[in-house]
């Protein structure tokens, strides 16, 4: 896709370390920014905070930034890093997925029990699976758009989703859940 | 684990979990400009080597020191 030639400007000048030319970026793409990490991370406020990092990263490397490469891709690919180095770091425990609930339930209290042990099975992966398998077994996201956003093989990222459904399964199978 | 069973689970993560729909509720600009404010600026390695190499030299040759200091 070709770049207007404002918008190119633009990422000139953020390369370059302009502020404003920052803050334009910024607000063009927060949105956009936080919503990948929300997909990711299932908690606003967690979001919010690795949003910020991530931009703080972007201005930080602002001088690596190919300008006549897509912003929005190498914001997405910071953004899952920043999102991978929180989950390696946060106990399984610790981490609330909040939004990951869905509304329609055919019978509510075993629909809720089951998910509660999703959640929990999900949180228990490894972040570099819990990642794959998010975007992949939840979001929906192709195979090949994982691996470009978290720059591997469209093998190694079938790999992870394998290796994360048959750990998913064993967790549940524990609970008694068969799916 | 057969294709079978990988359908079933991603049927059961269908029926429990849905995608993210959650969008940013306010501006987070402000917040990001506190935070470059409270970064200091960073040194870069190449200040840092170079400090090393000069202490490492007046620690090496202490006679050095006068010189120094005169081409400060």
């Amino acid at each position: 896709m070709e770049l207007s030639e404002q918008q190119s400007e633009l990422l000139e000048q953020f390369a370059q370390g302009d502020l404003s030319a920052f803050e334009a970026l910024f607000r063009q793409f927060q949105s956009e920014v936080y919503r990948w990490i929300m997909r990711l991370v299932r908690d606003p406020s967690t979001a919010e905070d690795l949003t910020i990092e991530t931009f703080w990263r972007i201005y930080r490397s602002r001088a690596r930034f190919d300008s006549r490469r897509s912003f929005g891709a190498w914001a997405r690919r910071i953004a899952t890093n920043a999102a991978l180095d929180y989950l390696k770091t946060k106990r399984p425990e610790t981490v609330e997925l909040q939004d990951f609930h869905a509304s329609s339930a055919a019978n509510p209290a075993i629909q809720c029990d089951t998910r509660e042990h999703l959640e929990q099975a999900f949180r228990r992966l490894p972040a570099k699976l819990q990642i794959a398998a998010i975007l992949a077994l939840v979001e929906g996201q192709p195979h090949q758009e994982i691996a470009e956003v978290l720059g591997i093989s469209l093998g190694a990222v079938k790999l992870r989703v394998f290796r994360a459904s048959r750990l998913l399964r064993k967790e549940l199978e524990s609970k008694g859940i068969e799916p | 684990m057969t294709e079978q069973d990988d359908k079933q689970l991603q049927a059961l993560i269908k029926r429990n979990l849905k995608p993210s729909t959650y969008e940013l509720q306010s501006d987070l600009w402000p917040r990001m400009l506190r935070k470059l404010d409270e970064r200091p600026a960073a040194v870069s390695w190449f200040d840092w080597a170079l400090l090393a190499a000069v202490v490492l030299c007046l620690c090496l040759v202490p006679r050095a020191i006068p010189v120094f200091l005169y081409h400060l």
